[in-house]
């Protein structure tokens, strides 16, 4: 029992990290949280019905912590101007510019309402198929679907927004 | 043939690559007609290339040793001993039922037939060999109840029912076939969220066919053993007898009511 569970969920284990991290945003709380995740896995392995996908039941493991811990703390930050960001912990040093907007992005990617930012996560970074990502969120595929598309909207306007040399002070933008 | 209309899921689906050909196809004349769309979808689909981009340095870091899943294994393998605080438990409460109503403990029990001391020492043996098995406690998982509910019917020349403890907090891990000195028996295991395991052992009861509830305990192993219609059952957990009972109840309770 416990080598197929560790057959496959080790392999999920760095993705579990990387949407915990885009959840986060910083690699301790992150990975505080698949810990948790994973301990749950173990005691729980045994109740996942038969055949199912074990790539969705974690990540809704995973999913359900993080949304408990983001709504029990306020430290999640509406958005985090430019300074505070720790770059390190989420954007690639590959290049430069690269490394740039994709700060840009994570940050406009934490002005988004955690349903849309989760939906947009799970289903382009994650991979996860629409009815996977329905299953993990709790919803309906439907409202997958209309969140995407608002996420992508709302995260478009949010970039073609703010290009880096014309950003105002983060901490002044009023956040509807 | 008219194309069905372009949805907003279309468009999503062409963004995550998840369309069929030919309607990535439609999807696609569409956007050529349709330039400022074509444009915004092209937006979303840069913003799934840099989504991907901006995280994918995760995905190379090693995973910190708290994150091995082997070793958590390993180490929650450690303590898992059976709940002492619930043997003192029980036996407060027998004292306590001995002063108030002036019985003695051996009162408390009725006179056990051999084949009640028989399945008592056979579940306890089962539970002794799988219960503290952490690498295969069950060699047919609950997940595939219709394969171990087939397996043992078979051995046992009759349909064994698997009772479902949910209600009560613990939940089927699986079962296996075992050998018994009298015969192949169906043993069935379940557990809680703090770990505890039950194990429910069942087998034909050619002597007794037919035996009220009693209880029988073996070192810190309490039991409830009875038969019913030619099988006979006992529910054995290292947990108080006045918690196991009422499992073993309405284990009787749903066999009963399958059959």
């Amino acid at each position: 029992m416990n080598n197929e569970m560790v057959r496959l969920i080790e392999p999920l284990i760095p993705a579990l990290r990387r949407y915990a991290r885009a959840l986060m945003r910083e690699r301790t709380a992150a990975d505080d949280l698949v810990q948790d995740c994973l301990e749950r896995t173990i005691s729980r392995w045994h109740q996942r019905r038969p055949g199912e996908d074990p790539r969705a039941w974690i990540f809704t493991i995973l999913h359900n912590l993080a949304m408990t811990r983001l709504r029990r703390t306020t430290q999640r930050p509406i958005h985090i101007g430019l300074d505070d960001a720790d770059p390190a912990s989420y954007a690639s040093a590959a290049r430069q510019e690269d490394g740039l907007r994709h700060r840009d992005l994570v940050n406009a990617l934490a002005q988004l309402p955690d349903e849309q930012r989760t939906v947009l996560l799970l289903v382009t970074v994650e991979e996860l198929s629409y009815a996977d990502a329905a299953q993990v969120l709790g919803v309906p595929i439907g409202t997958v679907m209309s969140r995407l598309s608002r996420a992508r909207e709302r995260l478009a306007k949010l970039m073609s927004a703010e290009p880096r040399a014309a950003r105002p002070s983060p901490h002044l933008r009023s956040v509807k | 043939m008219n194309p069905l209309p372009i949805t907003e899921d279309d468009l999503n689906g062409f963004v995550d690559g998840t369309l069929t050909p030919e309607r990535r196809a439609e999807v696609s004349a569409y956007l050529d007609a349709h330039p400022h769309i074509g444009r915004r979808i092209a937006v979303y689909g840069e913003q799934r290339d840099m989504l991907r981009d901006a995280f994918a340095p995760v995905m190379d870091e090693p995973v910190p040793t708290e994150l091995d899943l082997s070793r958590m294994i390993a180490e929650r393998r450690l303590p898992r001993q059976a709940p002492r605080w619930a043997m003192a438990a029980a036996a407060v409460l027998l004292l306590s039922v001995g002063a108030a109503g002036g019985w003695s403990l051996r009162d408390l029990r009725p006179p056990t037939s051999e084949g009640v001391q028989a399945l008592a020492r056979e579940a306890a043996a089962s539970y002794a060999t799988y219960v503290p098995d952490q690498v295969r406690p069950v060699e047919i998982r609950a997940s595939d109840r219709d394969v171990l509910a087939a397996w043992t019917a078979k051995r046992i020349g009759r349909p064994i029912g698997i009772p479902d403890l949910t209600a009560a907090g613990y939940r089927l891990m699986g079962g296996r076939v075992v050998p018994t000195e009298h015969g192949p028996a169906a043993l069935f295991m379940f557990d809680d969220d703090r770990g505890t395991r039950l194990v429910m052992l069942a087998r034909p009861m050619k002597a007794d066919p037919a035996l009220p509830m009693s209880p029988h305990t073996e070192g810190a192993l309490n039991g409830f053993a009875w038969a019913d219609d030619g099988l006979g059952y006992s529910l054995v957990g290292a947990v108080a007898p006045d918690r196991l009972h009422p499992l073993a109840d309405e284990l009787r309770r749903q066999i009963r009511s399958e059959a």
